[in-house]
């Protein structure tokens, strides 16, 4: 039953947003956002004493075809709640000294979006997953399209193209797996034991794998992804990078590998192969971005690259590692986009060539912000290094080649990154330079909590591992 | 019994020992602002701190104990159990007062020289978190713990090169030395991966225990030591990795001293020394070793000649020292690199601090063909750079003569031409020193009038870290007395229980006899003294002064510029990957990938607008489409 609880709050915070006025719209978005986070504290608690079945819920819904409102949480899916709940108060906090039009209806969406990313993390059922996967993709539609800059109309429509029909493909894969179990299900539980023959687990294995390649993003599926990141509202680019491509890389532990483990073992090399060209490819191009948000894009990609190619090794360390590094990395990404933010905010461009000099003027700003960038290139004792330690470490014992190439990343991301911040916050004053006035409360807040977790979880990256290690193991045994 | 409670007892001191310079480092950046001037105390205070809990812990262990303990599980996760833990034994006992002892003298000295920086409080914070992580370095217990320290202080060797990060060029460099220095951490991070799949542990202690069962060269201990001594050529500035350090001088003087030639550079001997037994095992290594370290002591002890910046000559010296070191690890002789990573961070540092003085007398001055005349003016300075200089130069009984000549006797035993090349590279480096030491020192004074009205000896928190360091540089090698003078070599014997395993699996090459090392010494005297009086002849009888740069030409033009190393990188690998970058993004990412994906919407789209046609809206149509396509159906029934 917690999890209809976790997944009400959000939800009855976008119905009452949507009526209320507009001066207390963010004040109230971001009251539920810390409650909901509040009842995770309390949820994670039981969890740790009574394991899943306090979550447990299961429901007839429709009745032809079969439908179950099932949900439910291990703890891979608690990970993902935490990451969801305690990201988006500090999503909602990032926007507080910006004026948004339609305030009201722009956080009514992210409540609502919040509600949908939980679904999606805790449904145990493939319909209900799926409706909830397609939810989550409306409210971030308009608030891409309604908030976005210029270009906003045309980037946004192809983001929602591309993404529908990647999941179409699933919808397709979805309907011919319940047509195929004996006792017309889709539930997860029969999904993971009643495999389909590997002959068509073959094939079907892509209809799935591509919907979340497009989601996570893998090269070649990523062209939607960068001018998404820049032209989306940041607090939508968070949102994005931070949380929602964490659906895809979810999915792949949820529902691709047990649902298909013959194919994951059939397609392993030309997934990890995929996965690390990536990695070398979007590190390389993010060298020489001339605009921070695509340059904060491309390294993304590169970073998610080795989750995914670390998931496919199919080993526990592969899998704990990408497990800690989808929380290092949602946490990393919102933290260097509010960096951006701020910039934005107060130079009015995020062009390399025309920023500068801010360390000067803002020296506390350019302490947090080059510790979100240490965490970012993976700097022992913060977030970043321990998910990349497990990741490189299990595609090295997969094929040590491989493992080598992909290590590349350490190098590269400190070429990108270092130059990124040199350009953006050294050197000496320009004098035409607009003043960068000093940060105010609510982004010290978002700030220092940001950096907070980067240590605490570089130090004691067990709370994830420990927290997941059963369910890891749960998923190993199906393969 | 009475001995475990004693180790016990050492737990809290050893657990300071980093605590202090972390708890500095956290207050000075937290209230930086209040404390002015009162922060360079503070920061040396908790280095002073260290310092002392060393000496304790150095005084309570005996013989071959060691204290080995675990704090908290840092990784658990399948094959990756990792501890945070530290081991302190005679090894890093010996890392630990180097680090905290010079380290203290460092940061006392540069309450003088900062003293006017606006950044003074910064500077202070970044030094504390760099002695932190140094000591994280020397005191883990494994290899993780290692790595963190070996990464942390490449971060904060980053901020301090880029200190004054107003200047483009200093960024550049603080940028590169990171930059390189990832390159070989992936060697190491990879050579940690290959022990955790084939040992299941990172356990300095436990992998040590496993190597019992290996051969010689086994192809794994190979592979491992050599990914490990990647790592080392990055950190330590060894060829083909070693062009960041010279650019590093770009940080404050005393960040050279401390970082960059006593204690950070020296973190790939320390790895190497840390695990002997796992390199004595891989032969093959450590001739790649040896090859590399003469080299690169011989390559930069040339290019030292023609540097005329104080800071360039002693960067270049320093990594012609770590070759030198790295040379003896080739030759197994661990503990006498060790021996020279101690002397050499005594007169090193000294040199470093006592450059920082000249310039600090010449007003910010570095080029010496602008300096000259010197040991009138500032006499404690010029004495103790004396004392470094002879050092340096291997001049009996100064400390670099001892560790040198060790280095010099174990290449004699093994290697006849490695011997010879050190032995010309260490005739280069008394040269060059001298050379260095009569530009600045002797002669006229070059400088402008304003800079010889400005010429004044250093204060005394200055002038104090270099009496003791010139005492150390003097007296330091009596710690490593060699057998002729009939008495025990200290170090090697309060080494021993370090490297006594490792000793057993090299091959013992007959120790030389008496007569044949007082002939070595001979050797090794008369060349520093003949190169010695050969730079007298040029710059103090001719007077000579080195040309200006565009005057260069041929082979001097050559090595002035540093045998155009970094234009070669530059072109090989710097340009390339950002045309490469350009060209992924525009030709594969736009033009290819994205234009499939756009295709795809474009053949849609067209496809619509083509069945778009067909829907005229008149019946008539509709009825002669339905009547034909029937035909077409039944014909394709009929001929099937």
């Amino acid at each position: 039953m917690l999890s209809l609880e976790l997944l009400f709050i959000p939800l009855l915070a976008s119905l009452l947003l949507l009526f209320a006025n507009e001066k207390a719209a963010k004040p109230l978005a971001l009251l539920f956002s810390i409650v909901e986070a509040i009842f995770t504290i309390y949820a994670y608690q039981v969890f740790q004493q009574n394991g899943s079945e306090a979550f447990e819920f299961q429901m007839p819904w429709v009745n032809k075809p079969q439908i179950n409102l099932h949900f439910g949480i291990d703890g891979i899916s608690l990970l993902m709640v935490v990451l969801t709940n305690l990201l988006i108060p500090f999503i909602i906090l990032s926007g507080f000294q910006r004026t948004t039009k339609r305030v009201a209806t722009f956080y009514a969406l992210l409540s609502f979006m919040h509600f949908a990313l939980l679904g999606v993390f805790m449904a145990l059922d493939g319909f209900v997953y799926y409706i909830f996967w397609e939810l989550a993709l409306i409210p971030i539609y308009f608030m891409a399209f309604n908030w976005g800059d210029e270009n906003s109309a045309k980037v946004t429509l192809k983001f929602f193209i591309y993404t529908l029909a990647g999941s179409l493909l699933m919808l397709f894969g979805f309907i011919y797996l319940y047509m195929g179990t004996p006792n017309h299900s889709l539930d997860w539980s029969i999904l993971s034991t009643q495999h389909t023959c590997s002959c068509n687990q073959t094939w079907l294995f892509w209809l799935f794998f591509i919907a979340f390649a497009i989601k996570i993003p893998i090269i070649p599926f990523h062209t939607w992804q960068p001018d998404t990141y820049q032209s989306a509202p940041t607090q939508g680019t968070m949102l994005l990078s931070g949380i929602m491509l964490k659906m895809g890389t979810y999915s792949l532990l949820r529902w691709l590998l047990p649902i298909f483990p013959a194919g994951m073992h059939e397609w392993q090399p030309v997934v990890i192969t995929l996965s690390v060209i990536g990695i070398v490819y979007a590190s390389v191009i993010a060298i020489m971005q001339r605009d921070l948000k695509k340059l904060f894009a491309y390294s993304s990609i590169a970073h998610v690259g080795l989750i995914a190619a670390g998931t496919f090794t199919l080993s526990f360390e592969g899998m704990q590692g990408a497990l800690v590094q989808m929380l290092a990395h949602g946490i990393n990404v919102v933290g260097l986009f509010f960096c951006a933010d701020i910039i934005l905010n107060r130079k009015g461009s995020l062009q390399l060539h025309q920023l500068g000099c801010i360390r000067i003027q803002s020296p506390w700003f350019a302490a947090f912000f080059l510790v979100i960038v240490l965490g970012a290139i993976a700097l022992p004792l913060t977030n970043g290094f321990v998910g990349e330690f497990m990741l490189l470490y299990s595609l090295f014992k997969y094929n040590m080649w491989l493992g080598a190439v992909a290590g590349t990343t350490i190098i590269l991301g400190a070429v990108y990154m270092l130059k990124m911040y040199q350009e953006v916050m050294l050197g000496d004053q320009v004098e035409q330079s607009e003043p960068m006035e000093g940060l105010h409360w609510n982004e010290k807040v978002v700030l220092i909590g940001i950096v907070a977790l980067i240590f605490i979880l570089g130090i004691f990256p067990s709370i994830v591992t420990n927290l997941t290690q059963p369910a890891v193991n749960q998923l190993l045994k199906l393969i | 019994m009475n001995n475990t409670m004693n180790l016990l007892t050492m737990i809290t001191p050893a657990m300071m020992i980093p605590i202090f310079p972390l708890l500095g480092f956290l207050i000075l950046s937290l209230f930086g602002k209040k404390l002015g001037l009162m922060s360079g105390w503070i920061a040396s205070m908790a280095i002073l701190g260290s310092f002392l809990c060393s000496i304790n812990l150095f005084i309570g262990l005996e013989g071959d104990q060691q204290l080995n303990f675990s704090i908290f599980n840092w990784i658990n996760s399948g094959d990756l159990q990792i501890e945070f833990g530290f081991l302190i034994d005679q090894l890093s006992l010996i890392m630990l007062l180097v680090v905290t002892g010079i380290g203290f003298l460092i940061h006392l000295y540069s309450i003088g020289y900062m003293h006017h920086d606006e950044g003074f409080t910064r500077f202070f914070s970044y030094l504390n978190l760099f002695v932190f992580f140094m000591l994280l370095l020397v005191m883990g217990n494994n290899y993780a713990v290692m790595f963190i320290g070996w990464e942390g202080v490449g971060l904060c060797s980053y901020l301090l090169i880029g200190f004054w990060f107003k200047n483009p060029d200093y960024n550049n460099a603080a940028k590169k030395a990171f930059i390189m220095n990832r390159i070989g951490d992936l060697g190491f991070l990879i050579g940690i991966f290959a022990l955790i799949f084939h040992f299941g542990t990172l356990d300095f202690i436990d992998v040590q225990n496993q190597l019992t069962g290996f051969e010689s060269n086994a192809p794994i201990l190979v592979f491992i030591t050599l990914m490990l001594f990647i790592g080392a050529t990055g950190k330590s500035a060894q060829l083909p990795l070693y062009t960041w350090l010279p650019d590093a001088m770009a940080g404050p003087t005393p960040v050279s001293a401390l970082i960059h030639a006593a204690t950070m550079v020296t973190a790939g001997i320390y790895m190497i020394c840390r695990s002997n037994l796992l390199f004595a095992l891989a032969p093959y290594t450590l001739h790649i070793i040896l090859i590399v370290g003469v080299a690169t002591s011989l390559f930069a002890a040339i290019i030292g000649i023609k540097q005329n910046d104080i800071k360039k000559v002693l960067a270049y010296s320093t990594v012609s020292q770590l070759g030198l070191m790295f040379a003896a690890i080739g030759l197994g002789a661990f503990e006498s690199s060790l021996f020279h990573v101690m002397t050499h961070a005594f007169f090193k540092a000294l040199l470093f601090l006592g450059a920082g003085s000249v310039i600090h007398a010449m007003g910010g001055e570095q080029d010496i063909r602008k300096m000259g005349g010197l040991s009138k003016s500032i006499k404690i300075t010029f004495v103790t750079f004396l004392i470094a200089t002879l050092a340096i130069s291997g001049i009996f009984p100064f400390a670099g003569f001892f560790s040198k000549d060790e280095i010099l006797a174990k290449a004699f035993e093994h290697n006849l031409l490695a011997w010879a090349l050190l032995s010309i590279s260490s005739m280069i480096t008394a040269f060059y020193m001298f050379r260095l030491l009569f530009l600045v020192f002797y002669g006229q004074f070059r400088g402008t009038e304003q800079q010889a009205k400005h010429l004044h000896e250093s204060p005394i928190s200055m002038t104090f870290p270099l009496m003791v360091l010139a005492i150390l540089s003097a007296f330091g090698g009596f710690f490593g007395l060699p057998a002729v003078f009939d008495s025990t070599h200290q170090l090697n014997v309060f080494l021993a229980p370090i490297f006594n395993a490792s000793k057993l699996v090299t091959t013992e090459v007959h120790a030389l006899s008496h007569s044949q090392e007082w002939m070595l010494m001979g050797i090794a005297t008369f060349a520093a003294l003949m190169s010695i009086f050969f730079a007298f002849s040029l710059y103090i009888k001719k007077q000579q002064l080195p040309e200006n740069d565009a005057d260069l030409t041929g082979f001097s033009k050559i090595v002035a510029n540093k045998f155009y190393v970094d234009e070669f990188y530059h072109k090989v690998f710097v340009n390339p990957i950002m045309i490469i970058s350009d060209l992924l993004l525009v030709l594969v990412d736009k033009l290819i990938i994205d234009m499939v994906v756009n295709l795809t919407a474009i053949i849609v789209d067209a496809l619509g607008r083509l069945y778009r046609l067909i829907q005229t809206g008149s019946t008539g149509f509709y009825l002669i489409a339905m009547v034909l396509s029937m035909v077409i159906v039944m014909f394709i029934q009929i001929i099937l």
